[in-house]
């Protein structure tokens, strides 16, 4: 799960990671009227979407007047702003923070990821700060620090000094910077994160060390023991079939295709949608319907799928083993039924209660073609969007396929 | 042979008065695996199916002498009960849940290396399908009507991918020695190199199969060792070559973030390797069929692989 700069912002500073004073702002006005609680007179106007690459796309603005916080602020509110990380269709920004502006002098990396090489939780830090880490890891990689942390003692203070010293701080800065790598690594390791990043860190004109830009994920599987860091998820970042499959217990992510999959098993749904590619098409969509998978479960599957008006064809494909076959034919016959799809269905099924899920389908009376095997249901698929209707209109193909059934 | 285990591996279950576990004790008893009971804290002293429960875990290795446990508690349990059969002596851990946290697997691995190498406890999982030795035993939740007994072992992150690939196998009558079942999780127990070691000193193996995914070091690490160290052919697959760049497919751990990580990359990396990579899901069998053809030529003995 991803959060907003202001809100990793918060949850670091309350573990001791300095940062600079700003509000929240979802008007002009009251960007303005933050800009005036913070004081000073250069302020900066930054866009809060779950994206980086923020400000080389123009959403982080510099203001030296309340004219210009409320101009800034009223560009940026309500656009769609296109980072390299959101794709062409961009992120809609619907607030603001707006933060003093500091006079930099330093900008540093610091970043916590859990590593997965050596099992640990993996600090990366640079004195090149500002970029991108992937862009200081390809141009300068002699510049990259790294710390792996010993889980059974967490991060000591000597760690995080030999960090803060090899970045080349100043000794008059080392207690601050020590303190925030440590509270950064606590706010990790006490939230259930799997990535912190502050980029930049930086020391100011005036010699002090400040988060400028933070971000953070969390793990999805801790979300049940952190409930302030679950009520910071904003649905309104995510793709809205994605969010409503994890309400069904379904795993969805929205791809481009024409194939709409429901298969079972994560591995599965991945080498059904490279069967997909393989065979000439592309999937619509991943979705794994998880291990005990109900006919209501089934059904929801189906109208996610079906949501996506780019799907002309629904591959189905089940190997039961915690599922069974019955319960998800089931599920197909009553979804076909409800709601009334009229898209080619294809469905193959195996494994546990594999006979009587295809008795139901067969008995159904309904036009599902079945398939024997991975490669003939992959083939069957992609020949049905092939005798589809090119101008297929409407949503759901509903239209499309009372013509094809014609 | 075979490896992890066979009918003489006595197993407990770990959460066995569930309804998961529950059904899939059923299941595991019917394919011929010793269950000799399990633990729910708090239900100790009562029967289930038949079979004794016990409070902890340390109490039903007294008992009854088990070796191996299956767990089924919840996820936000399942680093607790994993550590308990580690102190309770038992050898092979099997988790099968998912939703377990990455930092509390991360403080599990720390664990379990608490203990001397002969007395550490094997675990496989999370968020897997467990082990099956086809025709012998299982922990897990695989159908296991569908895996045919024979000399090929089988590792996978993914369960269904597993069960596909037995399927396509036994089709072609091409039997397994073992299916481990590693899991789709970032951090795991056991990894694609921990097993093919166990795979390469297994008498009965003639040939690996490895299916991995998008996300992690571990296909690639394990094809190194096959380079340098492996005698016996090995078939690789890589799912999820049409999965986009920063996205969670599923699995907590299949997400492409580094270098490396995409299911073109490792399979590149497995072919420069020397494994024969499947170039689709539809072709582990038949690709294994080739390769044990192969080495049976190579060899000029009879095919490998198949059911005596």
């Amino acid at each position: 799960m991803d959060i907003h700069e202001y809100q990793a912002k918060e949850l670091l500073s309350n573990f001791g990671v300095p940062i600079p004073r700003g509000i929240v702002a979802y008007t002009p006005d009251q960007a303005v009227y933050c800009a005036r609680e913070i004081g000073g007179t250069r302020w900066v106007i930054k866009a809060q979407i779950h994206s980086g690459g923020r400000g080389q796309a123009g959403g982080v603005r510099i203001a030296t007047s309340e004219h210009e916080v409320h101009a800034a602020a009223a560009d940026l509110l309500g656009r769609r702003l296109v980072t390299k990380q959101t794709g062409p269709q961009g992120k809609l920004v619907q607030r603001l923070y707006i933060e003093a502006a500091v006079p930099i002098a330093k900008e540093l990396y610091i970043g916590f990821v859990l590593d997965r090489r050596a099992e640990r939780i993996c600090v990366v830090a640079t004195p090149e700060g500002g970029m991108e880490i992937e862009e200081i890891a390809a141009q300068s990689p002699d510049t990259l620090l790294r710390v792996v942390i010993e889980p059974a003692v967490g991060m000591q203070a000597f760690q995080a000094r030999e960090l803060c010293f090899g970045l080349g701080l100043d000794a008059a800065q080392i207690p601050d910077a020590t303190r925030a790598v440590i509270g950064a690594y606590r706010a990790f390791r006490d939230l259930d994160a799997t990535m912190v990043e502050i980029n930049p860190l930086a020391v100011t004109a005036d010699g002090r060390v400040l988060a400028l830009d933070a971000k953070m994920t969390f793990d999805d599987n801790a979300l049940f023991r952190r409930p302030n860091v679950r009520e910071l998820r904003d649905y309104t970042e995510e793709d809205p079939r994605e969010a409503d499959a994890s309400k069904f217990g379904l795993n969805y992510v929205g791809l481009d295709g024409q194939i709409g999959c429901i298969v079972n098993g994560a591995g599965l749904a991945m080498a059904t949608m490279d069967m997909i590619k393989l065979a000439g098409a592309e999937p619509a969509n991943f979705l794994d319907v998880g291990g005990g998978a109900s006919p209501e479960r089934v059904a929801a599957a189906f109208r996610l799928v079906l949501s996506d008006p780019r799907v002309k064809v629904v591959l189905v494909n089940i190997f039961a083993g915690i599922n069974r076959c019955d319960w998800i034919a089931q599920g197909v016959v009553q979804a076909a039924r409800d709601q009334r799809i009229s898209v080619p269905i294809i469905a193959r099924l195996a494994g546990t209660n594999v006979d009587e899920g295809r008795r139901i389908l067969s008995e159904s009376g309904l036009k599902i073609t079945t398939a024997d095997s991975l490669a003939d249901a992959a083939r069957k698929a992609v020949d049905a969007l092939d005798a589809a209707p090119r101008h297929a209109a409407g949503t759901a193909g509903a239209d499309a396929s009372m013509e094809a059934t014609r | 042979m075979s490896i992890l285990v066979d009918q003489q591996t006595k197993i407990i279950l770990q959460g066995f008065t569930g309804d998961k576990a529950t059904f899939h004790a059923k299941e595991m008893i019917a394919y011929g695996t010793a269950i000799v009971g399990g633990v729910t804290p708090g239900k100790g002293g009562t029967t289930h199916l038949g079979l004794p429960v016990f409070n902890t875990v340390k109490d039903a290795v007294r008992a009854t002498g088990a070796t191996a446990s299956g767990i089924f508690v919840p996820g936000p349990f399942t680093a607790d009960a994993i550590m308990e059969a580690a102190d309770g002596g038992i050898r092979l851990a099997v988790a099968i849940t998912d939703g377990i946290p990455a930092q509390d697997m991360m403080r599990v691995k720390r664990y379990l290396r608490r203990y001397p190498r002969e007395k550490r406890t094997t675990l496989i999982g999370p968020n897997c399908a467990g082990i099956i030795s086809p025709g012998k035993a299982m922990i897990g939740i695989m159908p296991g009507q569908i895996y045919r007994r024979g000399r090929v072992g089988v590792v996978t992150r993914s369960g269904t991918l597993g069960y596909e690939a037995a399927a396509q196998m036994a089709a072609l009558g091409i039997g397994i020695t073992t299916s481990v079942g590693i899991g789709g999780d970032p951090i795991n127990g056991s990894s694609f190199l921990d097993i093919l070691q166990l795979f390469e000193q297994d008498q009965e193996t003639d040939a690996v199969l490895m299916i991995g995914e998008i996300g992690g070091p571990q296909e690639a690490e394990a094809a190194a060792w096959v380079k340098s160290h492996m005698s016996k052919p090995v078939v690789g697959y890589v799912a999820g070559l049409s999965a986009p760049t920063g996205r969670r497919m599923g699995h907590a751990g299949a997400i492409i973030s580094a270098f490396g990580d995409s299911a073109a990359e490792k399979a590149e990396i497995m072919r420069d390797s020397g494994l024969a990579v499947a170039t689709s899901p539809s072709e582990l069998g038949a690709t294994m069929q080739r390769v044990l053809a192969d080495t049976a030529a190579a060899a000029g003995t009879a095919r490998p692989g198949t059911t005596q």
